[in-house]
């Protein structure tokens, strides 16, 4: 910038008056304003995911899944189990949509109370884990020293057991049931949630603003609750959307050799294995429908679940 | 390090110790003895069948018995399959399953490291997106729908290769390629994005402007770096396969040990089940502490004997 005095230099005075130059005045409120809109946390994140295309689709895939979990059966005219033998493996037709079975039932009824299923199966398993997990992972984190030494050793040795063995063994002796698979999956399935929320609470703890917190003389469970827990969010959330499609894949597995849901409910793994024989015979769709909805439903919550995890790290921000 | 390795095998051995106890207190509240089926034997005989099991004795008793006899490998006979002890059915049904898991890891390991070094080398090009693609799929699909849909395609409708059994090297391809997509998916994905990380850093630049041909700076310089933690992961896939080849087993028809393991499921038939079970953990369980010390040892750079996990 040039000063008054060298513009001065180039011209004579009488060419440019003084009174040209005006002090322009500055508007305090203007320079004071935020040109962009303040974002909070959770703004910013949604912001990102909503760019994030392959996510958005599996968002959007779940969202259609669950009206139609809920509302399929409804819309189908046909029973989940009525067995109608003179309709034995009828293709897919305007009165069957997605054709039948080996039974004569209709698989498009079956396919939504599979994923009523698999749906339910999954959310509660998180849910539990969760639970478990932050509330164990907390304590072991905030309090640290000895107590977080045994808990985490407790942790270390639950996390060696094999999941699906463990699964097994229980489901045998308690019985196949819904409520005794989503019992079996959360008995060891909390252990790596309540390992993230415990390496995250050790990092955040150490922060000034929990220092600060500390320092009006708040209580833990105030100090747990409102500093700690909000900023281990993201990684708890991308956490979970990875534990529910592990959850649906076991309840598959399991009811596919005969340990899960039995066999007159409609689950996708039960399907499954029903059309096992059907599609050496060539009686594809009895496969197709729930092997397709299984695979999607996983496929979508494994690409959400990457971009939630983009979104909510905050090192990624632009 | 030494310090280190007695620790991981105290770990391991409190492990095992829980899963044995477990399999015990399981079986022990199973309600009925095992003897108790449709056809009612006369009380003699069934008492007589309890004291040869040992099971008239009190529960610490039997305990100790159970521990003995796993200690000593022998996991007892088998209720369903009579004539047969759970040895028996580990010895023919072990070989063929290590054999089937051995061949889906080194086919894994092998294309999932490929496929991964050509994602990153062609970082958010065509090729990237097409391998990221199939891996999100292969970590998707289940084992067992993948194993019908190749068998539909590959052994029903163009009948390339043989549906079932455990013959020869043709029969092994549909299973191990069942099997091994899934762990596959998952080290492309880990290769790919360590690799990706691997390649900004200065010792690479360094290669780069010594004047390294682009192949020996990948090969050594890189990938070195970038597989360690596919070495970290080795543990969770080992158990994904081997309970993998549960269900491959089946569908397959191959005279594995899974396939007695779904069988016996199936007929409830219980010292088979904790058997196996027992033998699946301990396998488990060594090969994590294996790879862990295997991973102490590739990578200098870790403090082994730090406290806690991350």
């Amino acid at each position: 910038m040039k000063s008054r005095q060298e513009i001065h230099a180039g011209y004579s005075p009488s060419e440019v008056p003084d009174e040209w130059f005006k002090l322009k005045e500055k508007d305090k409120d203007a320079a004071e304003a935020v040109a962009r809109p303040s974002l909070s946390y959770w703004k910013d994140a949604w912001k990102r995911l909503v760019k994030n295309k392959l996510a958005m689709s599996g968002m959007v895939f779940l969202i259609l899944l669950t009206i139609m979990a809920i509302i399929g059966p409804i819309l189908s005219p046909y029973q989940v189990n009525t067995q109608v033998l003179q309709d034995q493996y009828q293709p897919p037709s305007a009165a069957h949509w997605f054709g039948t079975d080996s039974a004569g039932r209709d698989v498009f009824t079956r396919t939504w109370y599979g994923a009523r299923i698999s749906l339910f199966v999954g959310l509660m398993a998180a849910i539990i884990d969760v639970s478990v997990g932050i509330i164990y992972g907390g304590i072991s984190g905030y309090k640290g020293g000895r107590t977080d030494n045994i808990m985490m050793r407790i942790v270390e040795i639950l996390y060696g057991l094999p999941y699906l063995l463990v699964v097994i063994l229980l489901l045998v002796v308690l019985g196949p049931s819904l409520t005794t698979i989503i019992i079996a999956l959360t008995v060891t399935g909390w252990v790596g949630m309540a390992r993230i929320v415990r390496g995250q609470v050790l990092q955040i703890k150490n922060y000034e603003f929990v220092l600060a917190s500390k320092s009006f003389g708040t209580k833990s469970s105030r100090i747990i609750r409102k500093n700690l827990l909000p900023n281990t969010m993201g990684p708890i959330i991308v956490q979970m959307t990875l534990t529910v499609p592990s959850a649906i894949f076991a309840e598959a597995f399991l009811s596919f050799i005969g340990l899960g849901i039995q066999a007159p409910v409609a689950s996708w793994g039960v399907m499954a294995n029903d059309s096992l024989g059907a599609i050496l015979s060539g009686h594809w769709w009895t496969l197709f429908f729930p092997a397709f909805f299984i695979s999607f439903t996983m496929f979508a919550f494994n690409v959400l679940g990457d971009g939630l995890q983009d979104a909510l790290d905050p090192k990624l921000r632009k | 390090m030494l310090r280190y390795i007695l620790k991981r095998l105290l770990i391991m051995v409190i492990t095992l110790w829980i899963i044995i106890t477990l399999t015990f207190i399981l079986m022990v509240s199973i309600p009925g003895s095992p003897f108790n089926s449709e056809r009612s034997s006369n009380e003699t005989i069934q008492a007589n069948l309890e004291s040869h099991y040992n099971l008239d004795e009190p529960y610490h008793i039997q305990y100790l018995l159970y521990l003995k006899s796993i200690v000593t490998f022998d996991f007892g006979p088998s209720i369903k399959k009579p004539d047969q002890s759970v040895n028996e059915l580990l010895g023919r049904g072990f070989p063929i399953s290590f054999e089937l898991g051995i061949v889906t890891i080194i086919v894994a390991v092998i294309s999932g490291i490929i496929l991964g070094i050509i994602a990153a080398l062609r970082h958010n090009g065509f090729i990237d997106y097409m391998a990221m693609g199939i891996a999100v799929l292969g970590i998707s699909i289940p084992n067992f729908i993948l194993a019908t849909l190749l068998i539909q395609q590959l052994a029903v409708n163009f009948d390339i290769f043989p549906v079932a059994t455990w013959k020869s090297p043709a029969h092994m391809v549909l299973p191990t390629l069942a099997l091994a997509t899934g762990p596959m998916a998952i080290i492309a994905r880990l290769t790919r994005s360590t690799m990706l990380e691997v390649l900004t850093q200065d010792y690479i630049k360094m290669a780069r402007a010594k004047g390294l041909s682009p192949w020996k700076i990948i090969i050594k310089h890189a990938l070195r770096n970038a597989l360690m933690p596919v070495v970290t992961i080795m543990g969770t896939l080992l158990a994904g396969i081997l309970t993998g080849t549960f269900v491959i087993e089946q569908i397959f028809a191959i005279p594995g040990m899974g396939k007695y393991f779904v069988e016996s499921i199936n007929q409830r038939d219980y010292p088979v089940i904790m058997g196996t079970t027992v033998f699946y953990s301990a396998f488990l369980i060594i090969m994590l502490f294996l790879v862990d010390i295997a991973y102490g040892i590739l990578d200098p750079r870790i403090k082994v004997n730090k406290q806690g996990g991350e």
